[in-house]
């Protein structure tokens, strides 16, 4: 009986001993995306990034000799799912880091979770609200709807039109544009003649547009993403309306020229420069990293888009952070990620500060017009 | 004796995260079934002993999640009174949509509740001054009992259990008293309810709104443990699923309203390891259950041991 528990405890000992002896032990990313559901064009392509990303950095020997594991829920956009997902992550399996949360709603909802638990997270939803005020625990690649609507005001200026009709969607995307739109909108010197909105279920926006052409406005921004801005261009044209059309990068995929048709063309939009890699000049800095991503997404899965880009970004922010931080140690890695500086990504150059936890400027968007079916960057 | 189950639910609940203190499905997904239990529970007032369907019933779970939201971020309410005043909201707007919805019989009322919920779900989305609009409204303090803040997943398993707990006592001695005996009443024949001398309408009513009160009771509970609301929570989606968990665990029993509820819940968590093929088994597995136990979860299995006790009985 004695040996009995001699032997026991020699081999608990064996066992807790060999565990940290093996240091290989990989080092675990969590991600809840939605691929499911509405948003699913969002979400699908950032999944097929990070397992790819994941699966490039692990045949090339992982960081500092870990592996990486990447854990993954499905959210189907629903923000309940997503603060239960995010807890698991945390709690059940244990990750060392969270790069996910592709709607505004899933990351503001899992935010008050991520601060508590101290867990870094980079997210890869749109809304300036995700990082101001400054989380200390939260980041994110995407440009925000604010620079968008800054890009768009710019150009208007520069073409020296002020009268403005705004046409926005029901989404979470499409209000917090409006917002950012009709915030900017003085500074800029620019008065909104006409603010309408639509379902973004609808099939026909031909009524709002025709309260738009009596508004007496000079171009119509429309803020939103799926079908629903490819309906409105083509009720602008229906209706006959000449005024310049201006999209949100939320439309910045072949999708919507396909769906809008002939009635895209002209239409002006800001744009990660993803979608205009070839176009570059040789000498940007940019144009290696977006080709070698463009490509290598489009071999194995198909045509590629700005949202995967930016799950890109934030593994390669990530994978950058843990080897500059020698591990996973958690209060070290949201160090080094504030630290980032002059990363080179597909939506931009990264600089963060303790006050900036995006890091991108307004150069960051190329702002595109739809020609012959493709884009062209005007400047 | 009437209430020995509910005796042995609740040493199961309390039970649980003494043995599991830490583990995430019990305490997390835990918390989340609770408060899908008091909705469960609810709505199997009016469905499974009224006999009167609510595709709406997320709405009410968002007026008392919204209420308690709006009401301690905008304008600092202290959150017991914020939840009173969610449970008022709703309680009023069932009362009033009662009598004109609940003339309703069968498809007319399954559409008029339908569309009760979509509007309050468009309202959620295009009230953005109030409501954060489809984004959310986060920031939400924890709720406060009497001095006692409530914070992190294992005070709120134990302020849920609690809720609920007191949710499925309610409801086991609703449907035992003169109350309950009227629903059924009114399920089985309204004509002949009429002729016992039951006021059918008010049976009705009094239920609608007992059922309201209950979905904000949890809406209330919600935003406070998740500290933040979106419209996505209490979308159509919400109140299929609700219905669902009513008719799977099984209609006219609170404890299968509850079965049903902690089932569809865990199930969701247990599945992700099908991933693509989540949707597809999970749609495979609810049939399952139609076609093997019509009665639901909890009534078809408790009847088929009832039985298989019996048999037990004689042979030996």
């Amino acid at each position: 009986m004695k040996n009995l528990w001699k032997i026991t405890l020699a081999t608990m000992l064996l066992c807790a001993s060999v565990n940290p002896a093996g240091a290989a032990e990989p080092i675990k990313i969590g991600s809840f995306l939605t691929v499911t559901g509405p948003a699913s064009f969002l979400g699908d392509p950032e999944l097929k990034t990070l397992q790819m990303v994941v699966e490039d950095i692990n045949a090339k020997g992982g960081v500092k000799g870990r592996k990486l594991e990447l854990v993954h829920y499905d959210t189907g956009g629903n923000a309940k799912d997503a603060v239960n997902f995010a807890k698991r992550l945390i709690k059940n399996d244990n990750v060392d880091l969270i790069i996910g949360g592709t709607t505004t709603g899933d990351t503001l909802a899992v935010i008050p979770d991520v601060e508590k638990e101290g867990v870094p997270f980079i997210s890869l939803a749109g809304a300036v609200e995700i990082i101001e005020p400054v989380k200390k625990w939260v980041f994110k690649t995407p440009h925000t709807d604010r620079m968008a609507a800054a890009k768009i005001y710019g150009d208007l200026r520069k073409r020296g039109l002020t009268q403005v009709a705004l046409i926005t969607g029901d989404g979470g995307f499409d209000k917090s544009g409006r917002e950012q739109l009709l915030k900017l909108a003085p500074q800029y010197g620019i008065t909104i003649v006409a603010d309408e909105s639509y379902g973004n279920k609808d099939t026909d926006m031909t009524a709002q547009l025709t309260k738009i052409r009596a508004a007496g406005a000079q171009a119509i921004i429309n803020f939103g993403l799926g079908q629903a801005p490819a309906i409105v261009t083509k009720n602008i044209k229906q209706l006959g309306i000449a005024l310049p059309l201006y999209q949100s990068h939320g439309v910045a995929s072949k999708t919507f020229i396909d769906l809008a048709g002939d009635a895209a063309e002209g239409a002006r939009l800001p744009a990660a420069a993803l979608v205009v890699a070839e176009q570059l000049p040789d000498a940007d800095p940019q144009k290696p990293v977006l080709l070698a991503y463009k490509n290598k997404y489009e071999a194995k899965y198909g045509p590629v888009s700005t949202f995967g880009g930016h799950a890109y970004d934030g593994l390669m922010i990530a994978v950058a952070a843990l080897q500059r931080a020698g591990g996973a140690d958690k209060a070290k890695v949201r160090d080094e990620i504030e630290k980032t500086q002059g990363f080179i990504g597909t939506a931009g150059v990264f600089n963060m500060t303790p006050q900036d936890h995006m890091g991108l400027n307004l150069d960051a968007f190329k702002l595109v017009e739809i020609r012959n079916g493709s884009w062209k960057i005007v400047e | 004796m009437r209430l020995a189950g509910f005796y042995l639910f609740a040493a199961l609940v309390a039970l649980l995260p003494v043995l599991f203190p830490t583990n995430y499905f019990v305490i997390v997904v835990g918390a989340s079934a609770g408060l899908h239990v008091i909705l469960a529970v609810g709505l199997n007032l009016l469905m499974g002993y009224a006999g009167q369907i609510s595709l709406g019933h997320a709405a009410f779970f968002g007026m008392g999640a919204y209420a308690s939201a709006i009401l301690t971020t905008r304008f600092g309410w202290p959150s017991l009174l914020a939840l009173a005043a969610g449970l008022l909201v709703a309680g009023v707007i069932a009362w009033l949509l009662a009598r004109p919805i609940l003339r309703l019989r069968g498809h007319y009322l399954a559409m008029a509740t339908l569309g009760f919920g979509i509007i309050i779900h468009v309202i959620l989305v295009q009230a953005t001054q109030w409501t954060g609009g489809p984004d959310g409204l986060a920031g939400i303090p924890p709720l406060n009992l009497l001095g006692w803040s409530v914070e992190g997943d294992f005070q709120w398993y134990g302020v849920i259990m609690a809720a609920m707990l007191l949710a499925v006592w309610l409801s086991l001695n609703l449907v035992d008293s003169q109350f309950g005996r009227a629903l059924r009443a009114v399920h089985g024949s309204e004509f002949a309810a009429q002729m016992m001398g039951i006021d059918i309408v008010r049976a009705k009513t009094q239920v609608f709104v007992v059922s309201a009160l209950f979905a904000a009771f949890a809406g209330g509970l919600f935003a406070h443990q998740q500290a933040f609301v979106s419209p996505d929570s209490f979308n159509l989606i919400v109140s299929v699923e609700l219905v669902t968990m009513v008719v799977l665990g099984g209609m006219a029993s609170t404890f299968g309203a509850a079965c049903g509820a902690i089932a569809l819940t865990l199930l969701h968590q247990g599945l992700v390891v099908f991933e693509d093929y989540e949707m597809l088994v999970h749609g495979i597995l609810l049939m399952a259950v139609m076609i093997f136990l019509p009665q639901g979860l909890f009534v078809g299995l408790s009847q088929g041991a009832r039985r298989l006790w019996a048999t037990v009985r004689q042979e030996f």
